[in-house]
């Protein structure tokens, strides 16, 4: 039936218009995508010099830069800016740019309201941070805002921190649903659900996990607004409420989250391996089931985050099991990724490197997070360094990586220029040295009792925060050289071949580089889709 | 790629050489309590398996990575669907942490009942220190990170146990089960004695039970484990375990403390006797928020200095310090003469002008 | 005509009004909250930029609508967008009815020495767990409680009841306006409409009573954990049958303006789903924060 095909509607097949105003009126899922990597990018450059703030500090026992109540400021900050400013919004800049190409279709589904998701995005994060300069400074409660410490006990900016979470929330929902819509409806018609590309795939799970999780968040927030203002008792035991009913609620919200910062990252290894082993992805279809059970478990063990809030015992043994269950359909995603590259005919062109490392200090994290998961040993784990280590193994060697890899990827087909390889490959090796330079001792201090989250310590823990802090600044660094390389490449790159990487799949590689500004004018033909698929 | 493997190995060398384990603090303690043992063979044991699978895993890796190149001539195979092998590595992972679950939910149990205590310690977390009281035995106290390392702070120079220090410990039997009452009187804060592998959230308003027998005399540390704000860093936990009867006769002694508090406040006490004994007070108690020069902190604690409080009648500031009042937690809990002294050196330092508190003042307060 | 493409709209200003409306809004509701004179009237500036940024923009969606340029596909996007939407908001009343659950079954009883808190009522000497919780364990023993207790319960078979008839007779009534609309009858369509609408109109109407009544027998939003989850659960319902109110009123009004035929009426039915999905949480009030 030829009224469901997806054509451009334009009768003018116009480009882009001029001018900045351009970025503020755009409907276009390229420039939205752009946008949104943009913002996430310097979100991630702000949240890291956080981070070099903290590493700073803690680069000495003592307090020698700044009070604790900053200090307290700037772990709050970073741990959100990462979180909602820099992961979350780059994995939404990769949607918006792929997935209409990989499906065959125009445009997102709701190009409008896609424009309004990236525009509260700055809004929210100039709320956030102007915090910083009220009286009693930003929040400084941690990213996971327990209560009553963010309720009776924090500074007046609390309020529009809440107000800013409001709006993340908004912009994460309404860009959940415009991928939701896309994915459903604006397939090329000869594109059935198991033809789609991994990460279309994983994307179209984390926007279910999304819309789940997010209004959940809102409500917590409400609560406290409320509890803060208005006089309500949902948090404070003396009107009948609960302290962890907060963090039940948080949580609930929270380990989604999580996987909604690294099911995306699957889906782009999912892409990579295959392209640089010459070889089919191993075991699409349980991949694809191994997804959604990732995306159903990660409902049901939220409580593995408060082992010590004084759960009854049974509750404890419940989130124990769930939670070990999810080591399973991950288990077999990377068994799957192994099997990708088992016998292939392998290079190892940058974005290869960082897939493949992702592979492993994903799995590492990995591990880290099934220890905790065992409840006797998170009464010694829990809230310490040995926590630090376990999810900035998943997310900056995970999803992080995930996303760096991705732009290695599809930098030539997103500015149809090639990146520097060497540059590229210099820059691998000096991130992934670094990285566990930074983060793999913090195993250690964890295990020998230090606590996180506080700004001094006491000597027994002063050599390894020396090498984690040293470790911090040289991986700080590679961003520099990373900066240069991606605008090394939009300026001065070599002209970039439609399909830049040999065997690579996907209808994204039929169009020319860079991609024309609406993606596809007339959709693929089912011969087209399946010589792009990945299970052939 | 190399390095990195180089790196694990190296460190898994490491945790694996007992002197190592010693000098730098590498892994979880053994402990010295009846559980705190199986905790750690517990950990061990999970991460011998994970360590496992990760040889298995990424030994496959590696070997894929060095042979299956196609520098080396190789051609790419094609296979790319097995319903067996996805079977297997979803069925194996299953049995291996089925066989983990056991153990664990075992300790589990084990950590988390205990049918008949010996005896109970009560322990209260404030903004920024710990409040222990032994309800049979009649007595309590507060337990504040000690002035040597809040000096020390921002010197080079570091006091032995920098942060580690209290200016009163917790005393405790050893070989008796004891049960700890945890509870919080404004945020949630986290006990927490590794040695004892006793890590438990003081909720306000609810109240957490946990217990340890200890099987080693000594001295034990530990901190708060759950942020609880400005000062999270800054609320340490000293336990001294002792024989039983040295605990005995520290018991009879604190006792005795007790009664002549009591006594030495129904007299009446000399303004720079209050003051004297206010300063140490308020640096232990009051400085973390309103600062020692009593500045406060704007926007989230009061200065001290010029408040009109301070400055005003006596009974609204007897009401605020011992009653609170929303981030002011009450401090009810400090004796009378220990009350008054700290309400007259707030009203008489930092060039304020309020009037002398006595003892009795407040007693007639509460 | 291009009813073949996939509409795919012009670059537009309203999503950055809309962002400048909100971010006004809720930077004046902060300062309001804390009392800074300015705060009322930022406040109201931006919800008036919000107010014309919802006008103008969905303006334009009707008027492309009705000009022909979307098709079967643009239709169905704006289904899947609406469910999800309101699975969204389910989330959201979930969140809430969670926290009633959790109050209900775990935190008051714990209070009282459930479970494994048979040391808890050291804090609460005198407590009692009860529900609906009047008096707090604050208001036993304790002084200088934030929360004010005592209040007389709201009797479930008096306005709630009667509430619960109009909302769901309002539900049938839509089904009657749907079916009128599919087969262009345009004179039953407007009259089941407006009986749709009085009847959310009527029951607002008896959910204000109602709260009077209750704010006059002591139960507030400070009477502890009864009143949070009473106030905030029925008060955020109230907020959507309002909103929902006012999109039957503008749906009326394209009714009137003949924008609908039996063929086409998307925005009709996604309204309708909406009432519905008002409908079935008002069921679950009623229910769980009433009656049981
Ligand atoms: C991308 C984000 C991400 C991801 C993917 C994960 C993945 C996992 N996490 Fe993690 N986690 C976080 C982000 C993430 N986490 C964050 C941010 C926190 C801290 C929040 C805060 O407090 O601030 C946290 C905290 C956290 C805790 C709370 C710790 C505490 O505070 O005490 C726990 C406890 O159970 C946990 C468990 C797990 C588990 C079991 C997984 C599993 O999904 C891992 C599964 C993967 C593997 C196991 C490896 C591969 C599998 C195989 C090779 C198969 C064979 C393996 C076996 C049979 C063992 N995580
Ligand atoms: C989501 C992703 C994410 C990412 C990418 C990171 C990245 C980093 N984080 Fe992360 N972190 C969190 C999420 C993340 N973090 C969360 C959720 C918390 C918990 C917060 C809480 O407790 O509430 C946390 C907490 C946290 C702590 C614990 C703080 C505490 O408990 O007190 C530490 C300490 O080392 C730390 C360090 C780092 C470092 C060194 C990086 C590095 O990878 C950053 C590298 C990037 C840059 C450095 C920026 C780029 C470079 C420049 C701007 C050029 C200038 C460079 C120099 C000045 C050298 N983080
Ligand atoms: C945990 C932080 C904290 C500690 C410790 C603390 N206070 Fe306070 N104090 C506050 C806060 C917050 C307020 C403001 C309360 C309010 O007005 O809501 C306050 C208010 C006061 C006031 C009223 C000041 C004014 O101008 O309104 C006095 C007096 C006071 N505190 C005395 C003390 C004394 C005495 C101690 C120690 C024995 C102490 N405080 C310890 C946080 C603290
Ligand atoms: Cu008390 Cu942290
Ligand atoms: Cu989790």
């Amino acid at each position: 039936m030829s009224t469901i095909s997806a054509v451009a509607a334009h009768d003018d097949h116009h480009g882009p218009e001029k001018g900045l105003l351009r970025w503020v009126k755009t409907t276009n899922h390229k420039d939205i995508g752009t946008l949104y990597l943009w913002f996430a990018f310097s979100m991630l450059l702000l949240g890291g010099a956080f981070a070099m703030g903290i590493r700073a500090e803690l680069l000495h026992p003592g307090l020698q830069l700044m009070e604790p109540q900053f200090f307290n400021q700037l772990t709050t900050m970073h741990g959100l800016i990462m979180v909602f400013g820099a992961i979350m919004p780059a994995f939404v800049g990769l949607a918006n740019w792929l997935i209409p190409m990989m499906i065959g279709a125009p445009d997102m589904a709701l190009p409008r309201l896609n424009n309004w998701s990236f525009w509260i995005l700055p809004f929210a994060g100039a709320i956030l941070l102007s915090t910083f300069f009220m009286e009693g400074g930003a929040p400084a409660f941690g990213w996971t805002f327990y209560a009553p410490l963010s309720t009776s006990f924090a500074p007046d900016s609390t309020d529009f921190f809440i107000f800013a979470i409001h709006l993340l929330g908004f912009s994460s929902i309404m860009g959940a649903i415009n991928i939701i819509a896309t994915v459903l409806n604006m397939r090329a018609p000869e594109m059935r659900l198991m033809d789609m590309p991994l990460f279309v795939w994983t994307w179209l799970v984390t926007a279910f996990l999304l819309i789940g999780a997010m209004p959940v968040l809102a409500g917590a927030v409400t609560m406290m607004l409320t509890d803060r203002n208005f006089g309500t008792a949902f948090f404070d035991a003396t009107g009948g409420g609960d302290p962890v009913l907060f963090q039940h609620i948080f949580w609930f919200f929270g380990h989604p989250e999580v996987y909604i910062m690294i099911l995306p990252a699957f889906g782009v290894i999912s892409h990579i391996l295959p392209t640089f082993a010459r070889k089919p992805l191993f075991g699409y279809s349980s991949m694809v089931y191994a997804t959604a059970s990732i995306a159903f478990l990660s409902y049901i063990v939220w409580a593995h985050h408060m082992f010590l809030t004084g759960m009854p015992v049974a509750a404890e043994l419940y989130f124990m099991y769930a939670t070990m269950l999810i080591a399973v359909p991950t288990g077999v995603k990377v068994f799957n990724w192994v099997a990708t590259i088992w016998k292939g005919s392998m290079t190892f062109e940058t974005p290869m490197l960082w897939a493949l490392s992702f592979v492993m200090l994903f799995t590492i994290g990995g591990f880290s997070g099934l220890m905790l998961g065992i409840v006797p040993a998170d009464i010694q784990y829990h809230d310490t360094y040995f926590v630090v280590a376990h999810f900035h193994y998943v997310l900056v060697t995970g999803a992080l990586w995930g996303i760096i890899a991705a732009v290695f990827y599809w930098l030539p087909k997103w500015t149809g220029r090639m990146y520097n390889e060497t540059l590229g490959k210099v820059h691998f090796w000096w991130a992934v040295i670094s990285v566990n330079v930074v983060f793999f001792p913090q195993h250690f201090l964890g295990l020998a009792g230090m606590p996180r989250r506080i700004p001094d310590y006491s000597l027994q823990f002063a050599d390894f925060n020396y090498i984690s802090s040293i470790g911090a600044f040289a991986f700080g660094l590679s961003f520099v050289l990373f900066t240069y390389i991606v605008v090394d490449c939009i300026r001065n790159g070599k002209p970039a071949d439609s399909r830049p990487w040999y065997s690579a799949k996907g209808l994204e590689w039929t169009l020319s580089s860079p991609a024309p500004y609406h993606s596809f004018n007339t959709p693929p033909s089912r011969a087209d889709i399946l010589a792009e698929s990945q299970h052939s | 790629m190399k390095q990195l493997l180089t790196l694990t190995g190296a460190i898994t060398a490491l945790m694996s050489s007992k002197a190592a384990i010693a000098e730098y603090g590498l892994n979880m303690t053994k402990g010295v309590s009846t559980i705190s043992g199986d905790i750690y063979s517990l950990h061990m044991m999970v991460f011998w398996v994970c360590l496992a699978i990760g040889v298995v895993v990424f030994g496959a890796m590696f070997y894929s990575i060095i042979n299956h190149r196609k520098s080396k001539g190789v051609k790419a195979a094609h296979f790319h669907e097995s319903t067996t092998v996805e079977f297997i590595w979803t069925g194996i992972p299953i049995l291996i942490l089925v066989a983990m679950a056991i153990p664990a939910s075992k300790v589990l149990i084990d950590a988390e009942v205990l049918d008949k205590a010996d005896m109970t310690v009560k322990v209260t977390g404030h903004q920024w220190k710990w409040q222990y009281d032994y309800p049979e035995e009649g007595i309590g106290f507060m337990s504040n990170l000690a002035q040597s390392s809040r000096d020390a702070t921002k010197l080079d120079d570091k006091p032995e146990n920098y942060l580690l220090e209290v200016d009163k410990r917790l005393v405790l039997p050893v070989d008796t089960k004891v049960r700890f009452l945890i509870t919080s009187n404004d945020v949630i804060h986290s006990w927490w004695v590794p040695a004892f592998a006793v890590k438990q959230d003081a909720n306000p308003g609810f109240i957490n039970d946990a217990w340890a027998e200890i099987t080693e005399e000594g001295t034990y540390r530990g901190q708060c484990a759950e942020l609880c704000g400005k000062d999270h860093g800054y609320m340490p936990i000293v336990v001294d375990v002792i024989s039983k009867d040295a605990f005995a006769t520290w018991v009879t002694e604190q006792q005795a403390d007790k009664a002549a508090a009591a006594a030495s406040a129904t007299k009446t006490w000399y303004e720079d006797e209050l003051f004297a004994n206010g300063e140490t007070i308020y640096n232990a108690n009051c400085s973390g928020c309103h600062q020692k020069d009593g500045s406060g902190i704007p926007g989230v604690f009061p200065a001290m200095k010029g408040s009109n409080i301070t400055n005003g009648p006596a009974a609204d500031h007897l009401n605020i310090v011992i009653n609170g009042k929303g981030g002011m937690p009450s401090f009810k809990m400090l004796g009378d003469a220990d009350l008054a002294s700290v309400i007259t050196y707030e009203r008489r330092a930092f060039g304020n002008n309020g009037s002398v508190v006595q003892p009795s003042d407040v007693t007639s307060a509460r | 005509m291009s009813n073949q493409n996939y509409y795919i709209p012009h670059g537009t200003y309203w999503p950055i009004i809309g962002s400048i409306g909100i971010s006004t809004m809720f930077v004046g509701f902060a300062n309001l909250i804390h009392d800074v004179s300015w705060g009322a009237p930022v406040m109201g500036l931006g919800l008036t930029i919000l107010v014309f940024m919802l006008f103008g923009w969905l303006g334009t969606v009707v008027n492309e609508s009705i000009s022909g340029i979307y098709n079967k596909q643009v239709d169905r996007t704006f289904r899947w967008g609406m469910s999800w939407f309101i699975f969204s908001e389910v989330m959201f009343f979930a969140a809430f009815f969670g926290a009633l659950f959790y109050a209900r079954i775990l935190s008051v009883p714990w209070l009282d020495g459930a479970g494994n808190n048979m040391f808890t009522p050291e804090l609460w000497e005198g407590f009692k767990a009860t529900w609906p919780l009047v008096n707090t364990p604050g208001a036993i023993g304790q002084s200088g409680t934030a929360f004010s207790t005592g209040f007389e319960l709201v009797n479930p078979w008096g306005l709630p009841a009667i509430n619960t008839a109009l909302l769901l007779s309002s539900g049938v009534t839509i089904t009657y306006a749907h079916h009128a609309l599919r087969k262009d009858h345009r004179n039953a369509l407007i009259a089941w409409m407006i009986a749709t609408i009085v009847l959310g109109v009527l029951f607002l109407g008896f959910q204000i009573t109602e709260y009077g009544h209750a704010y006059h027998e002591g139960l507030k939003l400070t009477s502890g954990i009864y009143g949070s989850t009473f106030y905030l659960l029925t008060g955020f319902h109230g907020f959507h049958v309002t909103v929902g109110a006012i999109m039957l009123t503008v749906i009326l009004y394209r009714i009137q303006k003949g924008h609908f035929n039996s063929e086409n009426h998307f925005a009709f039915e996604g309204v309708a789903w909406y009432w519905h999905f008002v409908d079935v949480v008002w069921l679950g009030l009623f229910v769980f924060v009433y009656w049981l």
